[in-house]
């Protein structure tokens, strides 16, 4: 099986979710004319990224009328909207979420808050507690949102889940400045990682950014398409607004998995039982001790102290 | 030596849109800022220009009459170079207007007089003009706490408050800031002979060093000593900062409410733009 997938990496406005819809609807319409199978667009791009405290004020229930309007939009054209999504017990999250053929096939709420320097989600949302793979017209797959990425733990889980292609959606902050680098560090780190991603278990990697600014901060764009074997299929602009459509065929992955069965020989008993040891292991035992060599009036025997790392 | 990035070509290819987006989204298009013939306003006007087009910058001039005739020079080399519009506010007759009333003022009081009037010139012509104040500031000297608080700190966006002075610098270079201003140096020319690092007690160069380790890297003063400064020096930097945060800041809000601005009403500045 092969489809056309399309990455709308778009500068939504902050807040203003009418809008937003707007420049939804307009992209849907392009990619159905390009003749694509889904369409991806970035984190929280039906609200704007760093909403704080108007959280609230753009959170959407499943139920509403908005929401119901994109399930219209997806006939014909599968997409991945980012939104903030309220639960009916009026929690929020940061939430991906798969329309096709007018209804909802999955929703995945972001695991992973970014709450250090300049983030701060874990004040303003719930966490999701899942990660899985599901199963669409366009084959399994799973999605993951920004910092979800950043743990090796949810692809592993996503990977053994059975997905064959995996979509994150992301907000991704430009920072960091090398010399010799034709992109920002945190570009050039997720660059890295996306594509180990992808190599490593064999899947295809779609990674949706967003551009513009909002306060100052910048967000990186160069979405991406790469490949079972790492290569890259669909590479966007950096720092613009920006359209690409990237072709997944699923023969790659069968190719890739052929040459590399790298999944297939995972031994996910070892894994559960080394986690379960660590798991229960006392708490203490699992940081290293403090270094040998005492300070001047330390007293002997003290605890370990569990303090936070500064990064 | 340690290598501050500078990366040039990545910093205006972010800095120029960032001019461009925070500009357009308020529904502007339009810039204006104080051009003093220093390498930082010059680098402001030069990345302004290629992000709204030079017939949407405006540079004004407002020397006094103390005021280094070379930096006047300057500046104007700047709007010949760039194609900007330009226009000469002489801030003589309103200071010492002020002066005249208000005897027995030093140097630092009529500086700092000096800066917070070019303030109030730069906010009516953007009023006028329908436009942005273009900031100047750049890392270095927030940091430090080297600025005159609502003087030259004070603007709407600034392209340069996340560069040290040695990225300023080579970023001039890149995008072409005349030489002999990228060359010359640092005044904030409120009074004869002044110099930034005569002002400050060490160079530039050397603090920026300093400062990128320290703030950049989290570098703990153990580190920095290891790294070859001296003690005295990284304590008194330190020092610097940290008496200088109240610049930095809104003014201090005295909490009674539940919800107390800027610090349990966050909103962004961008808010529904």
């Amino acid at each position: 099986m092969s489809f056309k997938i399309g990455i709308a990496q778009i500068n939504p406005k902050l807040g203003d979710l009418d809008a937003n819809l707007g420049l939804y609807e307009e992209k849907i319409r392009l990619a159905r004319e390009d003749g694509q199978q889904c369409l991806v667009f970035p984190e929280l791009s039906l609200t704007g990224y760093f909403l704080r405290d108007m959280v609230p004020g753009v959170a959407l229930q499943l139920s509403s009328a908005k929401i119901k309007h994109l399930k219209q939009l997806s006939k014909g054209l599968a997409f991945v909207a980012g939104l903030v999504e309220e639960s009916p017990d009026y929690r929020f999250y940061n939430s991906a979420v798969y329309f096709e053929d007018g209804e909802i096939r999955q929703v995945h709420r972001k695991v992973y808050l970014p709450t250090y320097g300049m983030f701060d989600e874990q004040r303003y949302f719930a966490r999701g507690d899942r990660v899985r793979a599901f199963d669409t017209k366009l084959g399994r797959i799973a999605m993951l949102v920004c910092e979800d990425l950043w743990h090796p733990s949810t692809i592993y889980l996503a990977a053994l889940d059975g997905a064959l292609t995996v979509v994150c959606p992301s907000s991704s902050p430009l920072r960091g400045i090398t010399d010799g680098q034709t992109q920002d560090d945190n570009a050039a780190y997720w660059e890295l990682i996306n594509r180990s991603y992808a190599k490593t278990f064999g899947i295809y990697l779609i990674y949706g950014n967003r551009a513009g600014f909002e306060d100052g901060v910048g967000f990186w764009g160069g979405s991406e398409v790469l490949d079972p074997f790492g290569n890259t299929v669909a590479k966007a602009k950096y720092y613009e607004e920006d359209m690409i459509v990237g072709e997944v065929s699923l023969e790659s992955v069968r190719r890739k998995r052929s040459m590399a069965p790298l999944l297939r020989d995972e031994d996910l008993d070892l894994t559960i039982n080394e986690l379960m040891r660590i798991r229960e292991r006392p708490r203490d035992s699992r940081r290293p001790a403090a270094p040998a060599k005492k300070r001047a009036g330390a007293k002997a025997n003290k605890p370990v102290r569990k303090g936070k790392r500064r990064k | 030596m340690l290598q501050i990035p500078t990366n040039a070509g990545l910093l205006r290819r972010i800095l120029v849109p960032f001019i461009r987006n925070e500009v357009n989204k308020v529904g502007l298009q339009r810039v204006v800022l104080g051009l003093s013939g220093g390498v930082d306003s010059s680098l402001s006007a030069m990345l302004a220009a290629e992000a709204l087009g030079p017939s949407h910058v405006m540079g004004v001039l407002m020397p006094y009459r103390g005021s280094n005739p070379e930096s006047r020079a300057h500046a104007e080399l700047v709007v010949e170079k760039s194609g900007i519009q330009s226009v000469v506010v002489d801030i003589t007759p309103q200071i010492d207007a002020y002066f005249d009333r208000v005897a027995d003022a030093d140097q630092k009081r009529r500086g700092n007089k000096m800066a917070r009037e070019r303030m109030t010139i730069l906010y009516d012509h953007s009023a006028r003009w329908n436009a942005l104040v273009l900031g100047t500031s750049n890392k270095t000297e927030l940091l430090l706490g080297y600025g005159t608080l609502y003087g030259d700190m004070a603007s709407a966006i600034n392209p340069l408050g996340d560069l040290y002075k040695t990225q300023v610098w080579a970023l001039a270079r890149a995008v072409g800031v005349p030489e002999v201003i990228v060359r010359k140096k640092p005044s904030a020319d409120l009074w004869a002979g002044q110099t930034d690092e005569g002002e400050l007690g060490f160079s530039y160069a050397r603090v920026d060093e300093l400062l990128y380790l320290l703030v950049d890297e989290r570098y703990s003063r153990d580190e920095l000593t290891a790294a070859g400064f001296a003690p005295a020096f990284v304590d008194d930097v330190t020092l610097r900062i940290m008496n200088s945060q109240f610049k930095r800041r809104l003014p201090v809000i005295a909490k009674v409410s539940h919800r107390t601005i800027d610090r349990d009403f966050r909103y962004a500045r961008d808010w529904g733009k």
